[in-house]
């Protein structure tokens, strides 16, 4: 395929991207078919599914601390973290020019997709014009979210993964359910199963060790990299000043597929963006600690454009929206545009511990998917099942700790539950109860009355002294817990007989 | 020192000892408590469920109260719960700016500045630790999230309990995870919230301790309901009970689950 990088470059200025809109999620990766609760009373039930989590989380959390706590200055880098993010947000549209100038005066080619649907359009159309039937890829998060795969499967393109983890996920015809480990949710056992049954060519003697394991999918994947043509990958930072770009990775097979092919596509979501190359030494130190608990990660792949005889001959960047110019628009909620998706906060998170990453729907799972996912897609409704996601989380605060670029997720969290009310388009029962709450509590003597009204639980305690079974919704409750009787005294009571006045 | 009471509204409507034993402990230490009666909660429900719009006006209700008692001469607040401090704190100020409410929003962040969680109140600003208590029991202390995360405790409150005499403090492991309370979580998401709470109830129980305390009659609500649930014979009592409790007995029995009978 010849390329022209002045004259795409000059087409894809004249291109609009007109007032932020939410992202359109062609495939419903942003969105899944149930509610939180609905999706977590499933996996709460998976035992199998609950040993895997509890040990790998357990796991990796254990590593990220330790080698977190040997750097003097991790609070420093975190804040340092946090001040460039904001700085690029704060700059976004000209910082993602100046890119476009760098990778285009480098030989490479960029493309700006306004949502996940053109974004599909720019990549199917670009192997097309290769000619290749099928591509090779590195992990990747954004075409996630778009549904690439589906989209060239649906144009007769073939998408492998290369991943180790997210090629057993395609393997085993699933969805991921980690950033970082797609495939956490499984077990060698499990593992080894998928292979025998959906690997072509496998060693019928496959065993469930690692190495065996490893091997099988080295021997299933060399192949495929050597006969591609054509490479797809994400980012995990591109650097404004220069236009490199950059992914990190564990396995050395997201650097065959950056290498061998004679045209390589990435997408990119526009916030993975860093101003300098300098930057680079920040994230560095940040994310591989932050994500896989190691000093350093195996591969850190650069490129800048197009090198003359070594590599891709051909670098298409595509550059995507997808409902971020919106998040940007919100001063707070911007926030969520610094994640550079390590997963520390899925690892640390009480809830994604124990529902995993599936109950969430989206393929952003956790705490920071539970802010992003319906920031994305927007609220549609109090029947929305993304307005679920904000409430999946009892705001205790670790994800933020865990956070390498300080991302005040409790309050993002909080932010996006008022944002799911705000989306009622009629009173809800919740909404009610809140309302007479709030009348109660800010009218001293409605409150006295209140209080003096729950001493009914008296009652219902019975010469138990504890309530055991209530009506919905407070079921929620006492189906697990016990309420204890109302005290025969309130506090203000007590003062009154004892301190006297009121 | 004049010290402002925050009861808070579960702890004066449903849990009264801890409030009640946090007033006993000041004046034992001969501080002067003083009760703003027009008061009735922080506003935290609303606020992390999402109804920021309707939490304002309970905010600028619980900012003029304790702003009044400040006014008139209150040296602290204090409330018996990191969660309430957390929200006075954190989420106060950005209620109201929410609102475009900047006096509000200042005011808020006036009255948090002298705002404080008990173990805060004694060690950080009265200087105590050993308070006189006497509490002859098997301890275990979970430290809640907001207390951990939110007020950045630290060990402040375990350095009161070992300055209790009597008191057998045993680790609970895996402590700084969440029991799972979480407010309306623990209604709107209450399988998971029971996953987290079983979790929670094995450390507890591992750590063979007679009596689990903590900062916050919710969480504690949350652990001693599902401890009760189970009959497992161990309860919940809050940190302001064992450090009000001396060897004269406590003036408040320390139960939260009370296994006497009650009536109507």
């Amino acid at each position: 395929m010849s390329v022209h990088p002045g004259r795409a470059a000059q087409r894809s200025r004249t291109v609009e991207l007109g007032m932020p809109t939410v992202a359109s999620d062609p495939h419903r990766h942003l969105r899944g078919t149930e509610s939180f609760p609905a999706a977590a009373h499933k996996a709460l039930a998976d035992t199998q599914l609950r040993r895997n989590l509890g040990h790998a989380t357990r796991t990796i959390r254990a590593k990220r601390a330790g080698v977190v706590s040997e750097v003097d200055d991790w609070e420093e880098l975190r804040r340092a973290g946090e001040a460039i993010k904001a700085d690029t947000m704060a700059r976004l549209p000209e910082l993602l020019v100046e890119l476009e100038s760098q990778v285009t005066a480098r030989g490479g080619v960029v493309h700006w997709a306004r949502d996940a649907e053109e974004a599909n359009r720019i990549v199917v159309d670009l192997v097309r014009g290769t000619g290749a039937d099928e591509v090779v890829k590195v992990k990747s998060m954004a075409t996630q979210e778009t549904g690439l795969n589906e989209a060239l499967e649906g144009a007769g393109i073939a998408a492998l993964e290369t991943d180790l983890a997210e090629l057993i996920v395609q393997l085993s015809h699933d969805r991921p359910s980690h950033f970082l480990v797609p495939a956490i949710h499984r077990n060698r056992a499990e593992i080894r199963e998928i292979f025998l049954r959906e690997m072509p060519d496998v060693d019928p003697s496959l065993t469930d060790e690692p190495r065996r394991l490893a091997m099988a999918a080295r021997a299933h994947l060399r192949r495929k990299f050597l006969a591609a043509k054509v490479g797809i990958s994400g980012v995990n930072f591109a650097v404004a000043d220069t236009g490199t770009i950059s992914v990190v990775e564990s396995e050395g097979n997201g650097r065959m597929c950056l290498t061998l092919p004679e045209t390589l596509i990435t997408v990119m979501g526009v916030e993975k963006l860093v101003p300098t190359w300098a930057d680079l030494e920040v994230f560095l130190q940040l994310l591989p600690r932050s994500s896989t608990g190691e000093r350093m990660n195996p591969y850190t792949s650069t490129w800048t454009g197009v090198t003359p005889g070594d590599g891709p001959q051909a670098f298409h960047l595509v550059l995507l929206d997808n409902g971020r110019s919106n998040v940007l628009a919100d001063r707070d909620g911007r926030q969520a545009l610094h994640c550079i998706r390590c997963s520390a906060c899925l690892n640390v998170c009480p809830v994604y511990e124990r529902t995993g990453g599936h109950a969430y729907g989206s393929i952003y799972p956790g705490p920071i998917g539970a802010v992003l996912s319906p920031q994305l897609t927007g609220i549609d409704g109090p029947d929305d099942v993304n307005a679920s996601l904000p409430y999946a989380s009892s705001l205790c605060g670790a994800c933020f700790d865990a956070c390498p670029v300080r991302i005040d997720i409790p309050n993002l969290l909080v932010q996006q539950r008022a944002a799911a009310v705000d989306a009622h388009t009629r009173p809800t029962g919740q909404d009610v109860a809140m309302q007479a709450a709030a009348i109660a509590m800010t009218t001293p003597g409605r409150f006295k009355l209140a209080e003096r009204a729950l001493g009914v639980g008296r009652v219902l305690a019975g010469r138990k002294g504890r309530i055991t079974s209530l009506p919905w919704p407070a079921s929620g409750w006492t189906n697990a817990r016990d309420l204890p009787a109302p005290p025969a005294e309130t506090f203000r009571q007590w003062w009154a007989r004892t301190h006297g006045g009121d | 020192m004049r010290i402002a009471v925050v009861a808070t509204c579960l702890g004066d409507a449903l849990f009264p000892r801890a409030p009640i034993a946090t007033v006993e402990l000041l004046e034992r230490l001969g501080h002067e408590v003083v009760f703003p009666a027009d008061q009735t909660c922080c506003g935290q429900m609303h606020v992390n469920t999402g109804y920021l719009d309707a939490a304002l006006p309970i905010v600028r209700h619980h900012v003029e109260v304790f702003g009044r008692a400040l006014d008139r001469g209150a040296d602290a607040v204090v409330a018996p719960s990191g969660s309430c401090v957390g929200c006075v704190r954190h989420q106060h100020a950005m209620v109201a700016r929410r609102a475009g409410d900047e006096g509000l929003a200042r005011a808020a962040e006036h009255g948090a500045e002298r705002t404080y969680e008990l173990s805060e109140l004694l060690v950080d600003v009265l200087g105590v630790t050993d308070v006189g208590a006497y509490y002859p029991h098997r301890v275990t202390y979970h430290p809640t999230c907001h207390s951990l995360r939110m007020l950045r405790v630290g060990d402040t409150p375990l350095q009161l309990l070992r300055a209790v005499r009597g008191l057998e403090l045993v680790e609970l492991p895996d402590a700084d995870v969440c029991c799972g309370f979480g407010g309306t979580f623990a209604v709107k998401n209450a399988e998971t919230s029971t996953a987290m709470l079983a979790d929670k109830m094995a450390s507890v129980l591992s750590s063979k301790a007679e009596v689990c305390t903590a900062g916050d009659s919710s969480c504690l609500m949350h652990i001693g309901g599902g401890l009760s649930r189970l009959r497992s014979g161990v309860r919940t009592v809050h940190l302001a009970e064992i450090l009000a409790s001396t060897d004269r007995g406590n003036a408040s029995a320390d139960l939260v689950f009370d296994t006497a009978e009650v009536g109507p």
